[in-house]
């Protein structure tokens, strides 16, 4: 056990969290299912979405920030659903009031219904406008090396490439291209979006990302809080094969056992 | 006077503050955040800010997502 790297927490802005595994709230049957799941997962951070209060039903209906409470985890507001910079603005500033002046943010600027694709452009304005408003801003982008490195110099403290598209589950399409967000950024970079099991999870980490965001890969697997214990087994394996430094691949093969003693030789 | 409050017409009677519009909606002490006319309210404030004819209002809350 002593050859046992100690590892380094995740530090988002100046943040540390010990879990890599950052995990949403949508799409759950209910909050009893929502609590489960996010505590099995381990998961510090926890992502929520901000819209209009229902006005005219029950005021007794039960809210999000009493089943997730900010005093046991980071609450992570998301601008899902913004499809221009203003609006993911307006919405991250709601949600500094609503968190008392917290100031993480997870901006996403949507580019079309049907992708649900971050609109680069829309995102990279978003993101100078809250950076220069005192946000710290982790925001989603598509995996596109430049555009991670234009995000980071604007000043954002997480870079969230995709992995597949928002609730499709189709795991890292393109790992070739999250290598070269890797190699050259600076800040933190996590795998938001697209995971679909624990797998795809544990690959992202082996890569050496800093950690991966999910929701629907644990909402919609059947059993919730099972998978969301398997996550989270599957991102701290990744991070340890990460740090143990995987063998080198080799065309040939390579016996485990000797051969010197062998009963026929 | 008539604002506009989550996206929908609704007629106030006399002078309202901010304060004054949540209670009447029953939600006084819940968790929300309120815009008018595209600016921030802080809470601090819901008290002072009047209401004016034709105002925006928006006023959220935390919901499920990811």
């Amino acid at each position: 056990m002593s050859q046992l790297i100690q590892d380094t927490p995740l530090i988002v802005a100046g943040r540390p969290f010990a879990s890599r595994l950052l995990v949403g709230t949508g799409k759950y049957r209910d909050f009893d299912e929502t609590v489960a799941a996010i505590e099995a997962s381990g998961a510090d951070v926890v992502t929520f979405a901000v819209r209009r209060t229902n006005l005219g039903q029950n005021p007794d209906e039960p809210n999000l920030l009493d089943a997730i409470p900010p005093s046991r985890y980071t609450l992570l507001p998301n601008t899902a659903g913004c499809y221009t910079a203003k609006d993911a603005v307006r919405t991250c500033k709601l949600a500094r009031e609503l968190l008392d002046g917290h100031n993480l943010v997870k901006l996403e600027v949507l580019g079309d219904e049907k992708t649900l694709y971050p609109n680069v452009v829309e995102t990279l304005a978003a993101a100078e406008t809250l950076v220069n408003d005192g946000f710290d801003v982790m925001v989603y982008t598509s995996d596109d090396p430049i555009v991670a490195k234009e995000l980071e110099k604007r000043g954002c403290c997480a870079v969230m490439p995709l992995g597949s598209l928002i609730g499709s589950g189709n795991g890292l399409l393109n790992p070739a291209t999250l290598a070269l967000i890797l190699e050259h950024a600076e800040v933190p970079v996590l795998v938001d979006a697209g995971i679909g099991t624990a797998s795809d999870a544990a690959l992202a980490m082996e890569m050496g990302c800093d950690g991966v965001l999910m929701n629907s890969a644990i909402a919609h697997a059947r059993h919730p809080v099972m998978m969301a214990n398997a996550m989270r087994k599957a991102i701290e394996a990744g991070r340890e094969a990460f740090l143990a430094e995987r063998m080198p691949r080799r065309q040939s093969a390579s016996p485990s056992s000797p051969f010197a003693g062998r009963i026929n030789a | 006077m008539l604002i506009q409050l989550n996206g929908e017409p609704r007629p106030l009677e006399g002078d309202s503050t901010l304060t004054n519009l949540v209670e009447s909606l029953g939600l006084t002490g819940r968790r929300i955040a309120i815009e008018v006319n595209e600016e921030i309210v802080p809470r601090s404030q819901h008290g002072q800010m009047r209401l004016n004819d034709g105002d925006r209002v928006e006023i959220v809350h935390a919901i499920g997502g990811g």
